[in-house]
This record gives structure tokens, C-alpha cells and sequence, in this order.
């Protein structure tokens, strides 16, 4: 037996599929939609989240026993809002730029349904370790679709990649520009991540049945 | 062996496997299907969805047709070297420009519908026929055909497809198209430029340093909204030889085509007549706010407010949405009192979008949908209404 046992490996492979927190729980929309204009914006949200949550289940994960479980929403809430203070000031401190595009929605994480679910379901009843592995799976489930979607968003509606023109230039007509190509508008607007979202979710479906609700 | 026979041996031969729906597609769209019903059936009626799409298509073909000369007719008026309309070389124009569109529509459209029926294993709908041609006859002139393949798969797809097909769509598909490309590519579906033949070349042969003149290719709504002076008397406006998306332009031929389809009963006169009720009495609202001087002229409302209210029927798309699209049977209202509520919205919030919102001249495409979403709950609360008002009578009866 390696480092994780199959139940441990489950913790983390589940919510990147079968149990994923945008496209199956549909958690954490409101972020997905707002950042994934660009790809290294939901690089940087998913990696915020997954810092956020992994940690927080743990030290949730450790202190579950002395919470009163009168007020554990309100000890959740100082929890995740100290961790995403760090997170911030992080970002402010070697990436501002980034902290401008991203706004006001890293300070939204603390609002993130995924972060306050993982601590209620599962952090507040396991052990620290299976908690950090709940945690890093579930904000690499979430990562995984902002990832994807701010791919195809920033590819199709501004033409680059992380910053690079990797379709040409648009102004010099090179590359793709050079046949006529133009961005599209519509990929950069909120709606359209809803739709792109919603294309995963039908793909991911019609692969996996079971997924299906009855209606 | 006619084609109709070979068709219906290889519908035979293919029946029960994958690609079925397409042969029994093709061959019922050619030909009267070999097996009709032979007796059993009470009611009997010739119209099914084939014919009553057919019919639509009729009632737009006048305004297909006048669009391809129309388009020519524009292109050397903006040249300065005018044509007369009725010729070879406007009608020449128009034919290459537009027919690329018409057949670019129906080709992705089409394939689409085919490639859904195939994996979904049912027959083809033929719910595309009067998408494929209305979508041509909405968009400006000088559209790159690969955004239109583009729009017209989305709204094939997402527009309708994901919601289970023809009948099933809630908003209108060929605006759904259209509002695709409004938003994803908004330099060639508004501004001064896209709406006349060459109009986008010549400014960018400017551009490129060239010492031609520019070509204006404005509609009468843009001009309005910037505040241009007009120079297209009413009749323009009227029989259509004014700039604007392809087939839209002549409020005669689609009033003639509106005619034809409450003439046969297929476009609803409810929704017709209430939507331009609804567009005059917000011309009124906005006529009388303009001249009882709440508004001051520097206003950037105040050319389009101070339009005399009957002129909104012959500008824009209104008359086309209303006619051909409000009245598309699936988004509509069902009720018939819900039908009077859905048109006369779109028709005030058609004529509201387009005067406050400059830059999007086209309200009634935006009202038209919105409509769309809301037509169920129309539907909903006339229906609960009824219920009401018919319990009170039960009660009133037993008591």
C-alpha cells in the first residue's frame, strides 16, 4: 500500500468527476462565471480555493471536537475568512495585478458554498488528514472546471493563452487573423460561461448515465 | 426508377438502422410518404408541420426577393453610381451575396438537425425549414459566412437542440442566432457600416491608405440615434428601399406576407395586432414626453423620442420581428388572451429598447426574446385566471 489507501484516493478522484462540486453539486457558480474571462485568472482562483479549503478542513478537522456545535457556523466563518485574508494579502503582496482583475472575488471565497459544504459535511466529522485530502479533492474538482472553462473563454474570446497571442494578432492580422478569424465577443461576456459550464455538465452526462436525474 | 422509388427502397433497405431518420427525412420533405393513413382516423386535416412550414416560407420569399435586389439597389446608390431597382445588375448583387447566406443556413442548420435525429434515433424535425430562411433575411449584408456557421450551429444547438428539438425551444431559434452574433461579433452586426454591399471593404481600403470616398452604410434607426438628419421619404420606408438587414426592409411585402399568414391561419392576428398597439402607444408615451418638453433636444433621446410614433412600424425590424417571429407558434403565448399580452409587450418594449438604448437599435429582437422567456408565465396566470373566475361560478352555483 502507497502513501493513500483506495478510500483516501477516492476522497481526492471523486470530486474531480462523479461527485464534482460545479457540474454535480452545482456549487460555486457565481465565481465560475465571473473569472474565468482568463485562464490565468482561474488558475489563480483554483489554486486560492484549494489553499483555502485544504487548510481550513484541517484545522476544522482538528478543532471539531471542542466546537459547540451551537455556534460552529460562526467558528467556520472566522476560520475561512482569516484563511482567505492571508490568501489576499499573498496576492497583493507579489501579484497585484492579478489581485486588481481578481477583485473582489478572492475576498468571496468566504462566501464559496464549496468551502463552507466541505466543512459541515465532511471536515467537522474525519480525521485531519482524510479532511486535507477531502479539501484538496473538492478544490481540485472545482479548479478542474474553472480551469477548462477559462481555457476555452480566453482562447475563443480574446484569441490568447495565458497572455501569449497563440492565435496570431488581431490588430497586425497575423496568423489565424490574417483568413478573416475574429474573436468572439459573446465568450467574454458572463453568460456564455454559464453556457460553456453547461456544455460540460451535458458532456459529462451523456458519458456517465448514472448521473441523470430522474424526473 | 424515379428518384421517389429509389428513395423508398433505400428507406426500405435502411429501415431500422442508424441512419434512417435521414432517407424517411429527404423523402417525405420530396414526396408524399408511400404508407398513409388509410382509415381510422376521424379528424382530417391537410395542414401537418411540413405544410405549415412551407406556408411560412412562402409568405417570406416576396421579402427574399426583394432583398436580393434591394441589396444591389443600395450598394450603387452608396457608390453614387444609382441603378434602377428592378435590374439585372441589383438583382445580380443581392443573388451572390445572399444566396451564400441562404445556403449556408440551410447547410449547417440542416446537418445539425440531421446529426441530432441519427444519434437520438428519431425522425428529422422539420423545424430548421423556416429558421434556415428567416436567418438570411436578419442579418446585414456583408456577414463572413463563417460566423454565420458559427451562429447558426450555437442556436441550432444550444438554441434548441439541448431542450429537446422542435416544439420543445423556448427562445425563438433564428434570434437566438441572431443575438449570437449581435453579441460575439458586434463590428459586423451594428454601426455605420455593415448594412450596405462594400460599405466595410471601402472603409478599409481607406484605412489601408486608399484615396476613395467612404461609403455610408447607416440604417435609419442608426441615423436617428446619432442624431443624423434622414433624407428617405415615406414611401422608402414603406416599400423598403432603405438600408438594413437583408430581408427586412419592406414593410409592404411583409405586411402582404402577414396578411397571407393570418389569411391562412397560421400566424397568429392576436399577436400581430396587439404588438403594433403596443409599439404606437409607446411611440405616443414617447411623442408626447418629447413635445410636452420634458426633454431637453441636446437630449441623445431626443431624435428617436421626437419620431413621429407611426414611423417606428416602417423602420427597424419591427414589422419583420412582428410578423415572422413574434408569432413563431412554439414561443409564443398559447392563450389567446395570453397572446394579446405577449404581442403588446414586445411591441412597447421593442419601440422602449430602441429609443433608450442607442446601441442596441434593434429592440425587437431583445423584446421578442424576453418575450419568449416570459410567454409561459403569461400562459400560467391567464390559465390560473380562468380557473379562478370558473371556481367562483361553481361556488356561487352550489351555495
Amino acid at each position: 500500500m502507497g502513501l493513500l489507501s483506495k478510500k483516501d484516493t477516492k476522497l481526492i478522484t471523486d470530486p474531480l468527476a462523479d461527485n464534482n462540486p460545479i457540474t454535480i453539486q452545482v456549487l460555486g457558480i457565481c465565481s465560475a462565471l465571473a473569472i474565468t474571462a482568463q485562464l490565468k485568472a482561474s488558475i489563480v482562483m483554483a489554486v486560492s480555493v484549494m489553499a483555502v479549503l485544504g487548510i481550513g478542513n484541517v484545522v476544522i478537522s482538528l478543532l471539531r471536537n471542542v466546537i459547540p456545535s451551537k455556534i460552529r457556523i460562526i467558528v467556520q466563518l472566522v476560520v475561512v475568512a482569516a484563511l482567505v485574508i492571508i490568501v489576499d494579502q499573498v496576492l497583493k503582496a507579489f501579484s497585484y495585478e492579478l489581485s486588481k482583475t481578481l477583485s473582489v472575488f478572492v475576498g468571496l471565497i468566504i462566501t464559496n458554498c464549496i468551502i463552507m459544504g466541505r466543512f459541515e459535511a465532511f471536515a467537522l466529522g474525519n480525521g485531519p488528514w482524510r479532511s486535507f485530502l477531502d479539501g484538496i479533492g473538492n478544490a481540485a474538482g472545482y479548479g478542474l472546471i474553472l480551469v477548462i472553462v477559462g481555457f476555452f473563454r480566453e482562447l475563443l474570446g480574446s484569441g490568447t493563452l495565458l497572455g501569449f497571442k497563440v492565435l496570431g494578432d488581431p490588430i497586425e492580422k497575423t496568423g489565424l487573423y490574417a483568413i478573416g478569424y475574429e474573436n468572439n465577443g459573446f465568450m467574454l461576456l458572463s453568460p456564455m460561461a454559464l453556457i460553456v459550464v453547461g456544455i460540460i455538465i451535458w458532456v459529462q452526462r451523456s458519458r456517465n448515465k448514472a448521473l441523470i436525474e430522474d424526473h | 426508377m424515379g428518384l421517389k422509388s429509389n428513395l423508398h427502397n433505400l428507406k426500405e433497405k435502411y429501415k431500422g438502422t442508424k441512419y434512417a431518420p435521414a432517407f424517411n427525412a429527404l423523402h417525405t420533405f420530396l414526396y408524399l410518404p408511400n404508407e398513409t393513413t388509410h382509415n381510422g382516423t376521424h379528424i382530417k386535416a391537410a395542414d401537418d408541420l411540413k405544410r405549415t412550414m412551407n406556408t411560412v416560407i412562402m409568405a417570406m420569399v416576396p421579402c427574399l426577393i426583394f432583398g436580393m435586389f434591394n441589396a444591389g439597389y443600395q450598394h450603387f446608390s452608396a457608390l453614387g453610381t444609382p441603378v434602377e431597382f428592378l435590374s439585372w445588375d441589383a438583382f445580380y448583387i443581392g443573388l451572390i451575396k445572399v444566396l451564400p447566406l441562404l445556403i449556408v443556413s440551410y447547410g449547417v442548420g440542416l446537418g445539425i438537425e440531421f446529426l441530432f435525429a441519427i444519434i437520438k434515433k428519431h425522425e428529422v424535425e422539420e423545424g430548421y425549414l423556416v429558421t434556415g430562411m428567416l436567418v438570411p433575411l436578419i442579418v446585414p449584408i456583408d456577414i463572413p459566412l463563417w460566423m454565420l456557421a458559427v451562429a447558426v450551429a450555437f442556436g441550432v444547438v444550444i438554441g434548441k437542440e439541448v431542450f429537446g428539438g422542435t416544439g420543445m425551444n423556448i427562445l425563438n431559434p433564428a434570434l437566438t442566432i441572431r443575438a449570437f452574433l449581435f453579441f460575439a461579433y458586434p463590428t459586423w452586426m451594428s454601426g455605420d457600416k455593415v448594412w450596405v454591399h462594400g460599405a466595410v471593404e471601402r472603409s478599409q481600403e481607406i484605412a489601408a491608405g486608399a484615396n476613395v470616398d467612404a461609403i455610408s452604410g447607416e440604417t435609419i434607426l442608426g441615423s436617428l440615434a446619432q442624431g443624423h438628419e434622414i433624407h428617405y421619404s415615406i414611401s422608402d420606408m414603406f416599400f423598403g428601399f432603405i438600408p438594413g438587414s437583408v430581408g427586412e426592409t419592406s414593410t409592404f411585402l411583409i405586411l402582404l406576407g402577414g396578411l397571407f399568414l393570418i389569411f391562412t391561419k397560421i400566424g397568429s392576428w392576436r399577436i400581430m395586432l396587439s404588438s403594433v398597439l403596443g409599439a404606437l402607444v409607446m411611440g405616443l408615451i414617447f411623442n408626447g414626453v418629447a413635445s410636452s418638453g420634458w426633454i431637453a433636444e441636446s437630449s441623445k433621446f431626443y431624435a428617436l423620442m421626437n419620431t413621429e410614433f407611426w414611423h417606428h412600424l416602417l423602420i427597424g425590424g419591427f414589422a419583420f420581428g412582428t410578423v415572422y417571429m413574434a408569432t413563431d407558434p412554439v414561443t409564443a403565448s398559447q392563450t389567446n388572451k395570453g397572446k394579446w399580452i405577449y404581442g403588446f409587450l414586445i411591441g412597447f418594449l421593442s419601440i422602449m429598447i430602441r429609443v433608450f438604448n442607442p446601441a442596441y437599435p434593434e429592440g425587437v429582437m431583445l423584446a421578442i426574446l424576453l418575450m419568449n422567456v416570459f410567454a409561459p408565465t403569461i400562459d400560467h396566470y391567464v390559465v390560473q385566471a380562468n380557473v379562478k373566475k370558473r371556481m367562483k361560478r361553481l361556488k356561487v352555483k352550489t351555495a
